[in-house]
């Protein structure tokens, strides 16, 4: 049962008009492995994660999903009430800005919370327990739960957001560039985090990073994109090491310069 | 003492009767009479029957006289006995091609068949108050001059059609019955047909700024208005009994197409779009208006991003009309003592709470005896 | 002028009577489902209970006892007018007595006097969709309601007791409707939600401006929103009604002088009067 892939999409494309978005893509991902998507701005990857997410239709392509009862649904043609029940329980989306991940006007634990009221949690101190069991989890302290995200430095409101989605315990996440636009010490315990949340959870993830260094430490494998094409994949070690297209070699050589 | 909140009923009727005197003012002036305001005061008339949706200059200009030149009280009163009319059906769509033109104007063509026409505008006056319009006004006589009126004045978005440049103007669901929001609940997504006829009876002021941050920035769609044109239609109907069109009489129109930009996508080449404005009577500014929001909220069909408030249907149709606006804004004025008792006893209660607590932190600080 | 203008019973024509009711019986078959009608223009303002007058038109016979209340008086401008417009426009009987009336439209109050299976409650409603202040787009919301998405109605809940230790919401309080639909009461006091739950009475709701009409059906179960461990709690009167000594009813708060002075009487000015024995002069007290 848990050979088959939790994700796996065929052949998925999307034009932006005459444009292409990205262009038959097919990946798997399975339970526990976490696969980077890198490549330059522009080069399809952010298009990529909202075409597996559901967030934007495809021009054409297929994904399907193994739900908890292990069968595999075809995500395009699963109802709007089921789609979003998979949002609030068994999928995460960190985005690279927190405040489209977090409702910023309501405080912490309210942020962490309302998945938990979504599948129907009613008792405020059980919902609170499990907040703030959460925020210490992402190492925020239990003082801060009825403070705004708005008095949250960057990386404890990208903390916050993660809390707010593995409250749930998904067994996928989504993010989209994580760690973009943080400080490279706030940097490196948020990957910390990440990766030991990932092992102790089980999570499957998907990250889209631009950054070779972020995918390096959190994937499994990797897949290069350049202009909505995938042109190299494989196990990150071996894509990074020994890189075999013009590209990633470019890629890689530029990130050892830098 | 208390007293009871008694004799509402007097309060209102003794209110009603002061209306009366005010809307009459000093009674040692001559009274209005409806054709004066008919005449005189023709542009108000003219908004009364676009924003009332009722075609009836005798009876817009009765609201006008009733609501003391309130014009959005008078469009209302215009609505109410609207919506108690007899309806016998739609009519057949007006065919403005066939305008008996007063008015036509393009700001993209020099010059064009049927010509330009000014007419009766308030462009190019000087705004200089005029003193002998104080007295009995002199007017300058009209000679009437040979305006060809036999000539044909194609729309110049036809003649942009004609090489392919601008949109085809083609209904949404060419099957589909018309909408109608006044016999059906306003829903979303809205049509075209639907999202045209809320702005036809949409406040001008409101349509008015909308257009304007459009071309602020706020979404904006590079517009040239293509033309305007003023002038009387023949509106004409087809009883289900006799089944053919019978030709009900004229209405003064104000139509106006904006010509605006698009870039093109993988499916179309680029082109000019288009926004309509249509209202009746004499209404520029509001047919104007009109025809940039038109085109704003066609946004998401072009494949363009929905930005800006004037691009945002469920905004701009849920806000435009004015009638249901000033009702809800001035229904602050009914009493709330109800839910103000509520929040009352809770702000009461949140204060307590709060002492309580500071009480608690201050514990130092003596307590004072008295509670 | 071409013609004067006539008017039918009630106002409305019989047409649009007929389309309002065919929404009622919707209304009713799915309580607390907001079913959208076309609302017509009447003539008073919008906000001023276009709806429910609307209802009360469509509902109303020749037989039929009219009582019109606002914040629970009888003798407020604005049911003295929609009183006025009735008796003109249908000349039926109207009556202050709660327990006489047939059809009873009401803004912001549930008579104290418990409703019969044979009356009709006609609530005005300003806004109907309990999520508007949550989410602003109609699109949204009616998409919630259709997935029972309501999570982010207890997250303001929450938010509530997590600032204040308990729910601050005291009047539009919003109630689940036979554990299903999210359904905005109107803005009655919290006070008064008790009253709608397994009530007697047909219950409607009608918002003009906003084009919605959404029903309880007699015997339907009204849940207030709340926690297990943070139940919806009454409004309490420390005091009983300075005037009939009424005790576990909603209390107006009358000030008296500038010296602090206050006085704390019935909202239900009917169910005062009728524990008073009808004083009904009506003048000083």
């Amino acid at each position: 049962m848990t050979d088959a892939p939790l994700i796996q999409a065929n052949g998925l494309t999307r034009y932006y008009g005459a444009h292409i978005g990205c262009l038959d893509v097919d990946l798997e991902v399975h339970e526990g492995e976490v696969l980077a998507i890198v490549g330059e701005s522009g080069s399809g990857k952010s298009t990529l994660l909202s075409l597996l997410s559901t967030q934007l239709p495809p021009t054409r392509g297929e994904v399907s999903y193994r739900t908890r009862d292990g069968v595999s649904r075809d995500l395009l043609s699963l109802p709007e009430a089921e789609r979003r029940f998979l949002f609030r329980t068994d999928w995460g989306f960190v985005h690279q800005d927190a405040r489209a991940g977090l409702r910023m006007g309501v405080s912490a634990g309210g942020n962490v919370g309302e998945r938990l009221m979504a599948v129907g949690w009613r008792h405020y101190g059980r919902i609170r327990d499990e907040a703030t069991d959460w925020l210490a989890r992402v190492e925020i302290k239990a003082e801060r739960i009825d403070d705004s995200p708005k008095t949250f430095s960057g990386g404890m409101r990208q903390r916050l957001q993660i809390a707010k989605n593995m409250v749930t315990r998904p067994r996928l996440v989504f993010m989209d560039e994580p760690t973009g636009g943080l400080d490279v010490s706030v940097q490196a315990r948020l990957l910390d985090l990440i990766r030991g949340l990932v092992s102790d959870y089980g999570l499957a993830a998907i990250v889209v990073t631009h950054d070779l260094a972020v995918a390096r430490l959190l994937s499994h494998r990797i897949m290069v994109m350049r202009n909505g094409r995938v042109i190299e994949t494989g196990l990150t070690d071996q894509v990074l090491d020994d890189p075999q297209e013009a590209y990633t070699q470019l890629l890689v050589s530029s990130i050892l310069q830098s | 003492m208390y007293v009871a909140v008694k004799g509402g009923e007097a309060a209102i009727e003794a209110a009603h009767k002061l209306l009366a005197k005010e809307r009459r003012g000093d009674a040692s002036v001559l009274e209005l009479t409806t054709d004066q305001i008919r005449e005189q005061l023709s542009l108000a008339v003219n908004r009364v029957m676009s924003e009332g949706s009722l075609y009836d200059p005798d009876l817009a200009a009765l609201a006008i006289k009733q609501a003391r030149g309130d014009l959005i009280e008078a469009i209302f009163l215009a609505r109410a006995y609207r919506t108690t009319l007899p309806r016998f059906g739609y009519s057949e769509p007006a065919n403005t091609s066939a305008m008996a033109i007063r008015r036509r104007i393009s700001a993209t063509y020099k010059d064009l068949p049927g010509g330009q026409v000014l007419g009766p505008t308030f462009d190019y006056t000087h705004r200089l108050l005029d003193p002998s319009l104080a007295g009995e006004g002199n007017f300058p006589a009209v000679e009437k001059t040979e305006t060809g009126d036999a000539e044909v004045s194609p729309h110049v978005a036809a003649l942009l059609n004609n090489e392919g440049l601008i949109e085809e103007n083609l209904p949404q669901n060419p099957d589909a019955d018309v909408s109608d929001l006044t016999r059906g609940a306003l829903e979303f997504p809205a049509d075209r047909d639907l999202r045209l006829q809320a702005l036809a009876r949409g406040d001008e002021g409101f349509l008015l700024a909308l257009g304007y941050s459009t071309q602020l920035g706020f979404g904006r769609t590079h517009p040239f208005a293509g033309e305007i044109r003023m002038g009387e239609v023949e509106v004409s109907f087809v009883p289900e009994e006799l089944g053919f069109e019978v030709p009900l009489g004229e209405v003064t129109l104000t139509e106006c197409e904006m010509v605006t930009q698009f870039a093109g996508s993988a499916d179309a080449a680029p082109q000019f779009t288009r926004g309509y404005g249509l209202v009746f009577g004499h209404s520029e500014r509001k047919a104007m208006a009109m025809a940039l929001v038109d085109r704003s909220l066609r946004t998401a069909e072009f494949g363009e991003d929905v930005v800006a408030p004037a691009q945002d249907a469920e905004f701009v149709l849920s806000h435009a009309d004015n009638i249901q606006a000033t009702g809800f804004v001035e229904h602050l004025k009914l009493p709330h003592y109800v839910d103000f008792q509520a929040e009352l006893v809770l702000l009461r209660q949140l204060r307590a709470e709060w002492e309580a607590e500071r009480g608690k932190t201050d514990g130092a600080s003596p307590k004072e005896a008295a509670e | 002028m071409s013609s004067a203008p006539v008017y039918n019973f009630a106002y409305l024509d019989e047409q649009t009577k007929r389309m309002i009711r065919r929404a009622i019986l919707k209304a009713i078959a799915v309580p607390g489902y907001q079913v959208p009608f076309a609302s017509r223009e009447m003539p008073m303002p919008y906000g001023w209970g276009t709806g429910g007058v609307q209802l009360t038109a469509s509902i109303l016979g020749a037989g039929d006892v009219l009582k019109v209340i606002d914040q629970g008086a009888d003798d407020t401008t604005n049911a003295v007018s929609i009183r006025k417009f009735f008796e003109k426009t249908a000349g039926v009987e109207t009556t202050s007595l709660t327990g006489d009336a047939t059809i009873i439209q009401t803004r912001h109050r549930i008579p104290e006097e418990p409703l019969t299976a044979d009356q009709i409650l006609v609530y005005q409603v300003p806004i109907p969709e309990p999520l508007r202040f949550l989410e602003p787009r109609e699109t949204e919301t009616r998409q919630m309601h259709a997935l029972q998405d309501y999570g982010l109605m207890h997250v303001k809940l929450y938010e509530d007791i997590s600032r204040h230790g308990h729910i601050a919401t005291t009047y539009a309080y919003p109630v689940k409707v036979e554990a299903r639909y999210v359904m905005d009461p109107s803005p009655i006091p919290k006070f008064d939600n008790p009253k709608m739950d397994m009530c007697s009475a047909l219950q409607l709701f009608g918002a003009g401006r906003e084009q919605r009409i959404y029903a309880l059906p007699p015997y339907t179960q009204v849940t207030s929103l709340d926690f297990e461990d943070h139940p919806f709690e009454r409004t309490k009167f420390e005091k009983p009604c300075g005037l009939c000594g009424a005790t576990g009813v909603y209390l107006d708060e009358i000030v008296t002088d500038d010296q602090g002075g206050r006085l704390f009487v019935c909202s239900d000015t009917d169910y005062c009067e009728g524990r008073r024995g009808h004083e009904t002069d009506g003048g000083v007290l």
